[in-house]
């Protein structure tokens, strides 16, 4: 199958085929960063724009690696005082950026939806690497494709999310994705981290870490961010090791080769003991390296999707 | 000048009224209603396969003036709403400055006195500056002409300051118009909460902070003997707790406006700001609630909620957008779309909603069609389709969420006190 969006928004309007597009892809670029010279020229001529409204440090590099080894130029912006206070909405930035001739912009956003709303207004290609609560497809991409790679399939594994749900755009992308390749999703945390109706998602719930760890062939941690606005009724942070927190006790009781998965960055202590971090189980470390061939894969698509839209409305 | 309407349905509820008829306006008033009258008049319009009813009258417009004058103005949001055949609507007060005093009143009658083109009545605040806190002097208020009093947009929180107020109400014989909201529970909420908030990732408004404070302020109308009218209902619940209060003898009445009835929250799912008000578009179940609370006669009115704002407030970020929707010139396009056309509502059932209860409700004298009665009229082309554009907004705002959608019912021409206006697409 040919890949024809320009842009990439969220797993959830993704087709299996799609998915699996990009997963394939990505295996033919991991070898890249493997080489002596870890560089094609996939992408030689074109300029990736990353665009971040909020602090990150892990995923931008990531995909200014990718961006590189795929011998594209790339531009940070990063705006963490956001641009709002400067008076330029978000639509005259990306239109700006379009007019300096960029091919790709990765937009990391605090406002869920504003990847959706750029990519409507811009011709270039909107990559969406994290907007609010929603979606944040490269990370459950790349945590997809380490899973295919541990375990060589996706469809039929039973894949628990531990931590905070509600305001987790990885929860999201990650639910999306497995669910359509076929895995089944538990998601796991206490009753106020859950969002309402979550079942809809296709995800078995429980406030139960044993029993998501059960029978799971791989638990996926998310980052449990304290420090939020204090909307929702939070567990303090040592409660919230003591019951969900994932630690080699616990692991004992689940299956031998469980896979310990985890976005970054950890707090060691909290959402799981550093035994977990740097044990057997875990793949974290993986994960970052698979991120640059995911993020090559998704790029490089993109932009040649893109190349040819354009082409056909000049023809 | 006389006018002769010769030969269309002519529906007028109040005077049970529907059929082919002829209406002869003379001047600014109806002089005659009746099978073939003689074609004596200086125009005749031929409204064959057209119906002729009382112009509408919209009880919850936002006119923007005084203070944002770049969303909208007396003037242009009385022209929208005589396009959409809207003759009569009630101004809500929260303006810059609110209607809170004689003073701010005083600035918006001017305006109305140079711009309007239509009938505009005028609802005052309850609280100054719509605070929630101190409560205006509705004698005054009244006296100078205010048919209802709200502080629209916010709820007044305070049990106290709202008794207060509804006492207030009664013995002045103000309608008492309440959006109803728990802000404590509806708290920095952009979508209704549910699969839609979860999937978009959006913060989610309950509905529980809807009907907890529908149940408030219809218990203290009940306790205080004022008269409550519940703007903008959403959601099943609310409908509910208003019909019960209905059949316990409440004086209550309600409204809710076509996007409840047109849509739901399914429309939000592509981020797209003209389906962001307050309250949100609620679950299909809502929906359908709704839809049949406006059949069976709990909900009482449609009105439109105009919310006009410009396209810097709304083409940005969902959750920085303003709530809100422009609903004059669709409105009465989308109720023969949605209620008429699917048999939800009779074109009786219409007119009641969008007419004669509206009138009753304030106590103006509109929303019929009896000889005497000021020639507000509209014909209308009830099988005409056409496409919601930007482009053929008189409104300054068009921040629609019917925009690209072909709707039912045509407004050929608006009589509003003799004055005709015809409309062309």
């Amino acid at each position: 199958m040919n890949w024809a969006r320009k842009d990439l928004l969220g797993l959830e309007e993704l087709s299996k085929e799609e998915l699996g597009l990009i997963l394939a892809t990505a295996e033919s670029f991991k070898e890249v960063s493997t080489r002596e010279i870890k560089k094609v020229p996939a992408l030689r001529g074109k300029t990736v724009v990353n665009l971040f409204y909020e602090p990150s440090t892990r995923t931008r590099v990531s995909f200014e690696v990718a961006a590189k080894r795929l011998s594209a130029d790339v531009i940070n912006i990063a705006t963490e005082t956001s641009s709002v206070k400067k008076g330029e909405t978000l639509i005259d930035t990306g239109r700006n950026i379009e007019a300096l001739k960029a091919d790709i912009i990765v937009m990391r956003h605090n406002f869920s939806g504003a990847a959706v709303m750029l990519s409507r207004h811009v011709s270039l290609s909107v990559v969406n690497a994290g907007d609010g609560w929603h979606e944040h497809p490269t990370q459950a991409l790349l945590d997809i494709f380490t899973l295919k790679e541990k375990l060589g399939r996706i469809e039929g594994l039973n894949v628990s999310i531990v931590g905070d749900i509600a305001h987790s755009r990885v929860a999201r992308s990650n639910i999306w994705g497995l669910t359509k390749l076929g895995a089944r999703v538990t998601v796991c945390a206490p009753k106020l981290l859950i969002p309402p109706a979550i079942e809809e998602m296709g995800v078995n719930v429980t406030q139960d870490i044993d029993e998501a760890l059960k029978n799971a062939d791989a638990v996926n941690v998310l980052r449990m961010q304290f420090e939020r606005d204090g909307e929702t009724a939070f567990p303090k942070q040592l409660e919230y090791f003591k019951e969900f927190g994932i630690t080699m006790e616990r692991l004992k009781k689940a299956k031998k080769d469980i896979i310990v998965m985890h976005p970054g960055p950890i707090n060691r202590g909290i959402e799981m003991s550093s035994a977990v971090a740097d044990g057997a189980h875990s793949v974290i470390l993986e994960q970052v390296t698979n991120g640059i061939a995911v993020r090559m894969a998704v790029l490089f698509l993109v932009a040649q999707a893109n190349e040819k839209i354009k082409n056909e409305n000049t023809d | 000048m006389k006018i002769l309407i010769k030969s269309g349905r002519v529906i007028d509820p109040a005077n049970k009224i529907d059929g082919i008829m002829d209406l002869l306006v003379e001047d600014n008033k109806i002089s005659k209603i009746a099978r073939n009258i003689k074609p004596e008049a200086d125009k005749i319009i031929a409204a064959e396969n057209k119906m002729v009813l009382p112009g509408l009258v919209d009880m919850h417009v936002h006119l923007r003036e005084p203070g944002r004058e770049d969303k909208e103005t007396v003037c242009s949001g009385t022209q929208a709403a005589l396009r959409g055949g809207v003759t009569s609507l009630l101004a809500m007060p929260n303006t810059t400055p609110a209607v809170d005093s004689v003073g701010h009143l005083k600035i918006l009658q001017e305006a109305i006195k140079k711009g309007s083109r239509a009938n505009v009545f005028i609802c005052a605040a309850i609280t100054q500056d719509r605070c929630g806190q101190e409560i205006n002097d509705l004698t005054s208020l009244k006296k100078e002409g205010v048919v209802a009093i709200s502080d629209d947009g916010a709820s007044v929180d305070s049990d106290a300051v709202m008794l207060k107020a509804f006492q207030r109400a009664k013995e002045e014989k103000l309608l008492v118009i309440c959006h109803s909201e728990d802000k404590e529970l509806s708290r920095q909420g952009v979508v209704n909460l549910g699969f839609t908030s979860t999937r978009l990732g959006l913060r989610g408004i309950s509905a529980e902070s809807e009907y907890k404070r529908v149940t408030r302020d219809i218990t203290l109308a009940k306790e205080t003997g004022a008269r409550v009218h519940i703007a903008h209902v959403s959601c099943q619940e609310s409908v509910e707790i208003i019909s019960r209060a209905k059949k316990g003898g409440v004086k209550v009445t309600c409204e809710t406006a076509p996007h409840y009835f047109a849509f739901n929250e399914a429309a939000v799912l592509g981020y797209d700001t003209n389906f962001k008000m307050n309250p949100p578009l609620r679950s299909k179940e809502d929906m359908l609630a709704i839809r049949k609370a406006l059949g069976d006669g709990t909900i009482d009115v449609i009105a439109s909620d105009h919310a006009p704002h410009t396209e810097n407030e709304k083409d940005i970020e969902f959750e920085r957008a303003e709530c809100g929707v422009v609903g004059l010139e669709t409105e009465l396009a989308a109720s023969i779309t949605e209620l008429v056309g699917n048999n939800l509502f009779s074109w009786e059932g219409l007119v009641r909603a969008m007419s004669l209860n509206p009138s009753r409700i304030l106590g103006i004298s509109k929303g019929t069609l009896s000889a005497g009665a000021d020639a507000d009229i509209i014909v209308v082309d009830p099988d005409k389709a056409w496409v919601v554009r930007k482009e053929d907004f008189l409104s300054k705002s068009q921040n629609s969420p019917f925009l690209g959608r072909s709707l039912k019912g045509y407004v050929e021409y608006t009589f509003c006190q003799g004055k005709v206006h015809k409309w062309n697409s």
